[in-house]
């Protein structure tokens, strides 16, 4: 709660209008003790007043009566019902939709066909009919509005009651002995319960425009009573002589309703997860770059040569080091695994390299990417994008996530050639066909106008293999594209895709947290923790000889297929999080080799022959491990 | 001595596209009948690959889900069709999904006292001895009981998970995929603090993974699915070193393992069969080179076939 | 594709009949009978209860429902005693002038709604995007009586650009330009709430979609960033932009309640609140009834565009 408000008063809009909101409020809650004239005394001699004479500032309408008295009276009757109706549909709503939502299956039918159903009415009709058949009043207009609203809640509370009945807590609560009604109280509600104030938060001004609407037509409150709706209903006959009368209610409505709507963003935004984390905002189409370090020479190492390569996320006041300082380089037709846990940074080693790190928040903050020598971190975003899959292309994780679900297959392939060259429409086809066959997608000529999801997983990532290869690169960086598919299919996946590098004499950077895959497919491998590499070389080196700790402890850990029913050899403790970084060696508080001088100063990256390492009391010395 | 987990010819059938007045327009038998039992104190792993039904049978088994046909048997008594909370005291479930099996609203503490409360009426004092008791065994700080689950790590939040499971009670645990979400250096970790728990409280697993090298580590004997069915089941010392039914075979051959030459072990590139339109015959006969006229038409059974490994093939491996 | 349509149009059926139901319920609930309020309170009872045979009211609920469902069914919606005209002639009457109206506000807010949003998505938190968060903030907040009647001050009265009302000149030829100019001031003023809510629902869709992996991979491949934004984002935000448009459909034919009684607009929405207050029962259930029905019939053409736009949608 106390977060909630912090992040509320954060927002500055927000602040503005629960100031605004709780200053009409105030006044409204004062008015029965104001000095103010009484509001439905007429007194036609003095009507029409204009506003900042004598004895009434606001001015007088149409029968006299004072319009300041007028106005604050009313504004408490159109907030108050405003309010109730906001909470009675809310309430009634969000009742029926968890019950829906909750249960499923028949009943969920049941009552959403009859939700459906009050939906079909445009709302007003709705309304209007409800206070055809009680009768005009304020409190008549105050059930049409409420139940009109009540589809739209319970609709929006069964979506999300569905999402979260299907979440795994859910499962364990039920498992632990939970009944229904428990498990809604408790596991289900207290989730929901935030959607249900943001859902309120943005409708009480809808629903104060609303009553005022049907006051305004004449169906709600009834004369001398007036509320907002009704003064400037009142008020539409003189308005072109007497606009003052008109315009004095339709500002408070506009005040009003506008700071309900600032406060109700507000509490959504201070509400909702998802911007909590910043992450709702839209990336960029290259990544920030601000350097400010020097610019590393080139050396003419490789094709692609990344040279001192530091990215980070700046998410409000913090700085995650995602990669803290990274060199590699690959060369012409060769392959490199960079290999790592989540977190060790090196999906966005990879991402880095053509700018598609996801910024905000990502900033590339120094080093070097060369292409044949040629620096593209602070490249214009025109030389980047025309790089982009002409000379170095991406193979991602999740195909289904990755290929855009509404065009079809055949189309994207197509689109990525003409991002790089004009290609008319049967040569384009014909060029799609080619690539799918070249990736060995069974009926190529077919398949090209599928869409994504007609697709299995290994088909889907075939397609963006034969994306990747569109324009012929000289690099392709291929993120985990096999981690989400099952043995069999990764199997013919990586076999075709070790096929394609030596037919096609494509560098490939290949990123997995895999010691099978890297050992099958890699030349070279990088091996990365907390952001930095630890150790490099050539694969069966390291495999054979591993040096760092680290390499040595990850590749024992994990459990290869053969060796039978055993204990593992487990690292214990965990990672570091890269935003608070220790002195010296990040993996100091897991290693068994750890001395004093392992957590001071920085530890370079030693390099013998073609292997490197970034330790102090190696496993094996490097200068063994090298020959 | 009773087994301690016995299921007899349980099936899954989900139908489909049913309305409120039309009756289902197709249906998928996600889990054809299987029969197996479980000794007590054995491991017995179940790898698939996604879409095998392995999850839909660990629904089951727990009571989240209703068989089609067949019956499950815990420690002698049978148990069909009674509500999750009966089954909730024989039998436990760890999610896959370390983080999102935790609710975000409540305490660590709350959390695990659900299970105290609904399944075993405890009062307070008594809630906390045992739950001070399964942290200490777990190797989780009691510090942690006041705080919410983003706090935690994932390999933290999976080592709550199990303690939750503990808390019910049950001798057996189902572990679905339990740490296919962790990095490899914290699977270790909880493997070995799950084969711990497995002596000290004398418990018997029910281990799903897609991950041969990790079933076979932990596993005493192993069940391999396929499309719904159970095509071998063996001792886990055997089952992937000589393999007998051709799926194991190509599952084995698959799995990346190091020093070993990278080669696609299918020659065909193809998948799994459609399983509204399921084949007629031995659902892996498309894919298999062993594949005979007799295989396209009718379905092979699981039989013994040579003392310790079943098989469900009319040409199994190795039998020379 | 025509078998979805046929589908979609089958299922409106129970859709309409619930329609008449609600409606017909909501109407019994009225007290009184209207035999009295047609009459008067001076009406004999012998006359009252005559009345009441003709109009079917001495029947029960059920039956007087069905004969009330069956002659709509044949094209009679009853005559209104107000009007002392057939219902269904002042409806279709009144109606052309409603669809002219909500049409055009219709098309500028869905226009105008995705385009601010898209726009403002792609300058998240620049100086367009602030501007026009701003307008939208207003749109939202202010009631479309209250604009409407500030705008005929402002540009009918002060400037003298438009005319104050009505939907033809009074004296002079009823022509398209006629026509234009009496539409300019009424469909803005319906079209602004509208457009405010398509354009904040916009950006958020489109933000989210921005987000997802496949546009990672448009940019991996060298796709421009125009051609993210409106090529891969929109169509993937049109999406969720789609159904909202089916909703704002429905407000914006709310909003003509408001707009045509500030701009005097011989529309359906005008009719049914003097309807209302005069109590014209048979108008008003006629009026909804038909109204309510073309909206669920435009709702099915979202669907259907829905269904054009989303190869996932079974259809």
């Amino acid at each position: 709660m106390k977060v909630f408000l912090k992040l509320l008063a954060r927002n500055r809009l927000a602040l503005a209008g629960g100031i605004v909101l709780m200053l009409v409020v105030f006044l409204v809650l004062i008015t029965p003790i104001l000095p103010l004239a009484d509001p439905d005394v007429t007194n036609t001699a003095n009507r029409f007043k204009l506003p900042f004479s004598e004895g009434a500032i606001l001015g007088t309408d149409h029968l006299g009566r004072d319009l300041l008295s007028r106005l604050l009276w009313g504004t408490q009757l159109s907030l108050a019902v405003g309010f109730a109706a906001a909470i009675v549909a809310a309430t009634l709503g969000a009742t029926i939709g968890i019950i829906a939502g909750y249960y499923g299956g028949r009943t969920d039918n049941v009552i959403m066909r009859g939700v459906d159903m009050l939906m079909a009415f445009p709302y007003i009709l709705l309304a209007l009919a409800i206070v055809a058949a009680l009768g005009p009043g304020l409190f008549n207009a105050l059930v049409a509005v409420a139940a009109v609203n009540v589809p739209f809640f319970a609709r929006n509370i069964r979506g999300i009651t569905v999402g979260i009945a299907h979440k795994e807590f859910v499962d364990a609560a039920r498992l632990a002995g939970l009944s229904d009604t428990r498990i809604i109280l408790t596991e289900i509600l207290p989730n929901v319960i935030p959607v249900i104030v943001i859902a309120m938060s943005t409708t009480i001004g809808w629903m104060i425009l609303e009553t005022a609407g049907l006051s305004f037509l004449g169906l709600g409150s009834q004369p001398p009573q007036a509320d907002l709706g009704s003064m400037l209903g009142e008020a539409r006959s003189a308005l072109i002589t007497n606009p003052h009368t008109s315009i004095v209610p339709g500002v408070m409505i506009l005040i009003i309703v506008m700071s309900i709507n600032l406060l109700g963003d507000g509490v959504r935004d201070a509400l909702d997860p998802r911007l909590k984390s910043g992450a709702l905002s839209r990336p960029m189409a290259a990544t920030m770059v601000k350097r400010d370090g020097p610019v590393p020479a080139a050396t003419g190492d490789g094709l692609l040569e990344l040279q001192n390569l530091q990215t980070q996320f700046h998410v409000k006041d913090r700085v995650y080091r995602a990669v803290g300082g990274v060199s590699l380089h690959v060369k012409r037709g060769e392959c490199l695994g960079i290999i790592g846990e989540s977190g060790s940074g090196k999906s966005v080693t990879a991402l880095s390299v053509m700018g598609l790190v996801a910024s905000p928040p990502g900033v590339i903050s120094g080093g070097a990417v060369r292409y044949d020598g040629e620096d593209l971190i602070g490249a214009p975003y025109r030389r980047l994008r025309d790089m982009r899959g002409k000379n170095v292309a991406y193979i991602f994780q999740d195909p289904l996530a990755t290929l855009h679900p509404l065009y079809r297959v055949g189309e994207q392939l197509i689109e990525a050639i003409r991002a790089h060259r004009p290609i008319g429409k049967e040569e384009g086809q014909k060029k799609a066909i080619e690539l799918l066959e070249a990736v060995r997608m069974p009926n190529a000529a077919k398949r090209i106008s599928d869409y994504p999801h007609e697709m299995s997983g290994g088909m889907r990532q075939r397609v963006g293999i034969a994306m990747a290869l569109a324009n012929d690169p000289d690099i392709i960086i291929a993120d985990e594209p096999t981690t989400a598919l099952d043995v069999t299919v990764q199997a013919q996946i990586l076999a075709m895709l070790d096929d394609l590098r030596r037919s096609r004499g494509l560098a490939i950077v290949f990123i997995t947290h895999d010691f099978g895959v890297v050992a099958q497919l890699c030349d070279r491998v990088a091996v990365m923790y907390a952001g930095r590499i630890v150790e490099e070389g050539p694969t069966a080196s390291i495999l054979d000889k591993p040096t760092h700790p680290y390499t040595t402890r990850l590749m024992a850990c994990v459990p290869q297929l053969g060796e039978g029913k055993r204990r593992l050899e487990a690292i214990p403790g965990l990672p570091p999080v890269v935003d608070k970084l220790p002195d010296g060696c990040a993996f100091a508080d897991r290693c068994e080799r750890v001395q004093a001088d392992c957590r001071t100063g920085e530890i370079a990256l030693e390099r013998k022959g073609d292997r490197a390492v970034r330790c102090l009391h190696p496993v094996t010395p490097l200068q063994e491990a090298a020959e | 001595m009773t087994a301690a987990l016995k299921l007899t010819d349980l099936s899954k059938t989900f139908y489909l596209g049913g309305t409120l007045f039309g009756g289902p327009t197709g249906s998928v038998k996600a889990v054809h009948p299987i029969t197996l039992t479980v000794e007590h104190g054995d491991t017995l792993g179940i790898v698939g690959e996604s879409g095998c039904g392995k999850s839909t049978l660990a629904r089951m088994l727990v009571g989240l889900l209703n068989p089609t046909t067949g019956q499950i048997e815990i420690e002698g008594a049978a148990l069909d069709n009674a509500d999750p909370a009966d089954f909730g005291k024989r039998i436990q479930y760890v999610f896959q999904d370390p983080i999102s099996s935790l609710n975000p609203r409540k305490t660590i503490r709350q959390i695990m006292e659900a299970p105290l409360k609904r399944l075993h009426g405890m009062d307070k004092p008594e809630r906390n001895k045992r739950i001070a008791e399964i942290f200490a065994s777990v190797n989780l700080r009691e510090e942690f009981l006041d705080r919410y689950p983003h706090e935690f790590s994932g390999g933290q939040a999976q080592r709550i998970g199990i303690a939750r499971a503990l808390a019910a009670n049950a001798r057996i645990l189902i572990l679905d995929e339990p740490v296919s979400a962790l990095d490899v250096s914290i699977q270790a970790q909880v493997l070995n603090l799950l084969a711990d728990l497995k002596s000290e409280f004398d418990l018997t697993y029910l281990f799903i993974s897609h991950d041969l090298a990790v079933v076979e580590a932990v596993s005493d004997r192993i069940a391999v699915l396929y499309f719904g069915s159970v095509v071998e089941i063996g001792p886990a010392k055997d089952i992937f070193r000589a393999p007998r039914h051709p799926y194991t075979k190509l599952l084995a051959d698959s799995a990346p393992v190091v020093g070993r030459a990278l080669k696609a072990p299918e020659a065909k590139d193809t998948e799994l069969p459609d399983p509204l339109n399921p084949p007629p015959g031995c659902s892996f006969a498309a894919r298999c080179a062993y594949a005979s006229e007799r295989c396209r038409t009718e379905v092979p059974s699981l039989s013994e076939s040579n003392g310790k490994t079943s098989v469900a093939c009319f040409h199994p491996l190795g039998n020379d | 594709m025509t078998g979805y349509i046929l589908k979609r149009l089958l299922s409106a059926i129970p859709v309409l009949l619930g329609i008449t139901v609600i409606v017909f319920l909501i109407m019994a609930m009225i007290p009184g009978d209207p035999a009295t309020a047609i009459l008067g309170s001076y009406a004999t009872p012998e006359n009252v209860e005559k009345l009441n045979r003709e109009l079917g009211l001495d029947k029960s609920l059920v039956q007087q429902y069905f004969i009330w469902l069956g002659n709509m069914l044949q094209g009679d919606f009853g005559t209104s005693f107000a009007l002392n005209r057939p219902v269904i002639d002042e409806v279709l009457e009144r109606f052309n002038a409603t669809l002219i109206l909500a049409g055009t506000a219709f098309l500028l807010c869905s226009v105008f709604g995705i385009v601010a949003g898209v726009i403002s998505a792609a300058n998240q938190y620049g100086a367009a995007d602030k501007a026009i968060t701003f307008v939208v903030l207003l749109g939202i907040s202010i009631p479309s009586f209250f604009l409407g009647m500030m705008m005929i001050l402002l540009f009918a009265v002060n400037l003298r650009a438009f005319p104050v009302s009505g939907m033809w000149p009074i004296y002079g030829d009823r022509n398209l330009g006629a026509l234009i100019s009496h539409l300019t001031l009424p469909a803005i003023a319906m079209a602004v709430v509208a457009t405010g809510v398509i354009a904040r629902l916009s950006r958020s869709a489109m933000l989210e979609v921005l987000r997802q992996d496949f546009i990672r991979t448009a940019r991996a491949k060298g796709v421009h960033e125009r051609g993210v934004i409106w090529r891969h984002a929109l169509k993937a935000a049109m999406v969720s932009i789609i159904p909202v448009l089916g909703i704002q459909a429905g407000f914006v034919l709310s909003g003509a309640v408001y707009i045509e009684i500030v701009f005097q607009w011989p529309g359906v929405g005008r009719m049914l609140v003097d309807a209302i207050l005069k109590r014209d029962i048979l108008l008003v259930q006629g009026g909804v009834v038909f109204v309510a029905a073309c909206y669920v019939l435009f709702n099915i053409a979202v669907d259907v565009a829905q269904s054009l736009l989303d190869p996932r949608i079974k259809t």
